[in-house]
């Protein structure tokens, strides 16, 4: 076996890894990735990036049917299903390159194959090369979680992963779980014309939204067609030659659904397995690895970041972990641990949903006395504009201190607002510094103006 | 190549200070962390030390300058082989009094300017590595939107915050580590609510008026604090002294190189109690009770300026005669105001004695974060009844304050308790 030493190795390279890879070169370490299939994880090659490629076409031909409200004539509007997929693929070929590209800039040495740790600062990849480093990132992300009776069989039951490159389009599809992925799915083939069917366990779909937000956008989804369950159970599956009908438990009956397609999209668990946690003292709990606020575990010198250590599962929570992890392994001395409610989260179904921060009612469960304030996409001339009125931007306040505590949004294009509260939010700006702020005319960010002025009593057009 | 000596910050907020004194002179040799020079701020006189070996070749700031500005040129240290005429302050200007300075200054480039062909490399001081409290010079004070409201609501002084945020920044967690109620805004501070002044000048009484000291302004300010913010209760208790009195004189009888008073026999039981009992030695935080495994005593000393707290520290495991030796000594660095923060700041517990003035007893205000102090007053002649018979015994009554939130009632007695029979038996104090 050769041997060869590092600063920093880097297990995986998605969003957390590949960044957290080139922080760390940047500052002068001699830094090396593991990645044992794609550059740029599942973000990049069957998550955050596919599904915009898909979700754009899905929104593009979903226009095209609008087109005579604005007075465009387009005539036998049809699709191609196998094109669609195929530039999605390519969206997400051509950014992978990006990544590889980066990291030879940046002199990260990559290495092709599958990391174990062996303890004592070493790994091997492949049980081939033996690597060295005094500090290891753990960054091999997350897959989807498996529930008895649920198991994707890549032919009828999909994950994510086969929902992303469909041969053909099912007619029929059945969503089981109604979080971000769930919906996302539910949207696309939706929109593609499929029969959707959505069942959430909970009983409001996007649990973890606030819950003007989700009934917001239940009322959405079920204008467009789609069938939404919540409070059920999936009792079984049973799959024919080309079909599966579902059981589901709803208010003490039992229906049956038979569907062309069921997407299993209920959550994610860690990749905790063969990466030999068990030569370290790291420590796992329910399939993801245990950090403290610099994301070191329970073995000096290894850390974890993103999915594979925990909640909130998104890309952007995972470059930023990494790159306080790497920041605070070099000693600088302005790193500051990540703040959980300071990390926006956005879902790309239509309507777009985005939030970041405490639900109100998270809040008052926290014991804080609030100030609500709600704008809807009615009242904004950019909106109306664009023939998008349907949505609301909701803002929580915390009303002894004027802290925004909270922001949650459904409708057009509120993925790319959030980040103005985020940033507010990061800055701990109080109401009075939002007011203050000038929101520039005419854009769907007045509503975000509107929607603070509302929490104490002031909004000019609604 | 010459080095300049800049006015360092002593902590993060101070923009300027007093240069005290200069313990080196021109000329005179200096290695690295060597004292050169003493800078006052508004509690405390800290001692600078030279980073780099080499002559102090020339001062620009004389010895008691006030409002120096932090990071201004005031002296040049030179090599080995220089001579004052190597030195060109011109071409290396002081900078401007900046923005606050990071806590502890590092080495530092001079501006590149400098045409000088030897470009003088500029040193910053190394300050003292205890914090001081943060000054109020009035430089700008980085805090988010939310961290300022929240100061405002809770009465807390941004100055006196350490800022764990970007570049320093105070963020809203900081404020929940901050001391409450100290913010010097006129209506926030009962002491300022009627303002003496001008009710005076209405009843027309005659007065003078004495500028308030950094010192007097601090002691004003921890104890409100403490009074507003700690839940005091007294306990009361009778000592008899013959006892000590008589062991104190044998011990001293005939020493030459200490003099061990009643105090000092104060500090050792204070501190021997402890120990014995250490739920006593405890202070409170939110989120734990904090417990002490060292008893520190701070003993409460009047100077010119005002009331300081010099610490005997780990009094219990030092015999009385380096108690009072070493109490002897930060007496005088006290009244000499040349105590430095290490000798003043901490302390788990507090000895006030005002016995020396005749006073029978009285109660004092806690020091926080410190749970407890004693407040001793005079040994005397008092009539004692013991076993039915009236008599004469030496007395002295010691009344302690406590931070009720960290010593409940009855623990507090037991101390006391302890305390009494240390000193009324004293032999296991000179042990």
């Amino acid at each position: 076996m050769t041997e060869q030493d590092f600063d920093i190795i880097v297990i995986g390279g998605g969003p957390g890894g590949y960044v957290a890879a080139i922080r760390a070169a940047q500052l002068g370490m001699k830094t090396a990735v593991v990645e044992r299939e794609h550059l740029g994880g599942i973000c990049l090659n069957w998550g955050c990036i596919p599904t915009k490629a898909l979700l754009r076409s899905a929104e593009i031909y979903h226009l095209m049917h609008r087109a005579a409200e604005f007075g465009l004539k387009v005539e036998n509007v049809s699709f191609d299903f196998s094109k669609i997929i195929e530039r999605s693929r390519k969206v997400s070929a051509q950014l992978s390159g990006g990544v590889k590209h980066l990291l030879k800039k940046n002199k990260v040495t990559v290495f092709d194959g599958t990391a174990k740790l062996l303890g004592k600062g070493k790994i091997s990849v492949d049980g081939k090369t033996e690597l060295k480093a005094p500090h290891i990132i753990i960054a091999t992300g997350a897959r989807a979680r498996v529930l008895p009776g649920l198991e994707p069989d890549g032919k009828l039951v999909w994950s994510y992963k086969e929902a992303m490159v469909p041969t053909e389009m099912p007619k029929s599809v059945l969503v089981i779980g109604s979080g971000a992925i769930g919906v996302e799915f539910a949207s696309f083939y939706r929109s593609l014309g499929a029969d959707v069917t959505v069942a959430e366990v909970m009983d409001r779909i996007l649990p973890v939204e606030d819950i003007d937000i989700s009934t917001f956008a239940r009322k959405q989804f079920e204008k467009q067609g789609m069938k939404i369950l919540t409070s059920t159970k999936i009792e079984k599956l049973e799959k024919s030659a080309a079909s599966v009908t579902a059981h589901i438990a709803v208010g003490g009956k039992v229906e049956k659904i038979t569907v062309d397609r069921v997407i299993s999209a209920v959550g994610i668990s860690g990749n905790v397995e063969n990466i030999g946690l068990e030569n370290t003292k790291v420590k796992v709990d329910r399939g993801h690895i245990v950090i403290n606020e610099w994301m070191q575990t329970g073995e000096p010198g290894v850390y974890a970041i993103g999915d594979v250590a925990g909640p909130p599962w998104l890309a952007h929570k995972a470059s930023h972990e990494g790159v306080i992890c790497v920041e605070k392994i070099k000693g600088l001395a302005d790193v500051h641990p990540l703040k959980t409610e300071n990390i926006p989260g956005c879902t790309y179904c239509t309507p777009q949903i985005a939030s970041v921060g405490l639900t109100e009612a998270k809040a008052k469960e926290k014991g804080y006395q609030v100030k609500v304030g709600k704008f809807p996409f009615i009242g904004n001339g950019k909106a109306i504009a664009l023939g998008e009125p349907e949505g609301m931007v909701k803002t929580v306040f915390d009303a002894k201190t004027g802290e925004l505590l909270g922001a949650h949004m459904v409708g057009a294009e509120v993925t790319e607002l959030i980040q103005g509260y985020g940033i507010a939010k990061s800055l701990e700006s109080t109401e009075l510094d939002l007011m203050h702020a000038v929101f520039p005319h005419p854009t769907l960010s007045e509503m975000m103006h509107e929607s603070v002025l509302d929490a104490y009593g002031r909004a000019i057009h609604f | 190549m010459p080095h300049n000596v800049l006015m360092p910050a002593l902590s993060p907020t101070m923009t300027e200070g007093k240069l005290a004194k200069w313990v080196k002179k021109e000329g005179d040799k200096v290695k690295a962390g060597q004292v050169i020079a003493e800078i006052e701020t508004d509690k405390a006189t800290m001692e600078v030390e030279a980073v780099d070996e080499g002559t102090l070749g020339k001062i620009l700031v004389a010895e008691g300058t006030e409002g120096v500005a932090v990071n201004t040129l005031i002296a040049v240290l030179l090599e080995e082989g220089e001579t004052a005429n190597d030195i060109k302050t011109d071409a290396a200007p002081a900078p401007k009094a900046a923005a606050p300075a990071p806590a502890a200054p590092v080495k530092t480039v001079t501006p590149a300017n400098t045409q000088s062909p030897a470009p003088q490399k500029t040193v910053a001081l190394l300050p003292q590595k205890s914090v001081a409290p943060l000054s109020q010079q009035g430089g700008r004070i980085y805090a988010s939107p939310l961290a300022k409201r929240l100061a405002k609501e809770r009465g807390i002084d941004l100055s006196r915050v350490t800022g764990s945020g970007p570049h320093g920044r105070i963020v809203k967690s900081d404020l929940d580590k901050a001391p409450v109620g100290v913010a010097p805004v006129k209506s926030a501070s009962p002491t300022s609510s009627i303002d003496a002044k001008a009710l005076a000048d209405a009843y027309g009484i005659p007065y003078t008026l004495q500028p308030n000291s950094g010192v007097r302004k601090v002691i004003a300010r921890r104890l409100l604090e403490s009074k507003q913010t700690v839940p005091h209760f007294y306990l009361t208790v009778d000592c008899e002294l013959d006892a000590l009195l008589k062991i104190r004189k044998d011990l001293n009888d005939g020493a030459t190189d200490f003099k061990i008073s009643v105090n000092d026999f104060i500090i050792k039981a204070t501190a021997a109690a402890l120990v014995k009992y250490p739920a006593a030695n405890v202070s409170w935080t939110d989120d734990a009770l904090l417990q002490y495994t060292r008893a520190d005593v701070s003993v409460a000393v009047a100077t010119p300026n005002g009331l300081i707290t010099p610490i005997i520290k780990d009094a219990a495991n030092k015999s009385l005669k380096v108690i009072s030796n070493e109490m002897k000594e930060l007496a005088q660095k006290a009244k000499d105001g040349k105590l430095k923060p290490a000798e003043f700041q901490g302390g788990t517990i507090s000895v006030s004695n005002l016995g020396m003035f005749g006073i029978r007893e009285f109660s004092a205000i806690i020091n926080p974060p410190q749970g407890a102090i004693l407040a001793v007053g005079a040994g005397e002649e008092r009539a004692v009844v013991r076993n039915g018979q009236l008599k004469i015994a030496n007395v002295m009554t010691v009344t302690m304050s406590v931070d009720h939130r960290a010593i409940d009632g009855a623990v507090g007695a037991e101390f006391l308790q302890i305390f009494k029979k240390l000193i009324e038996s004293p032999m296991s104090l000179i042990l």
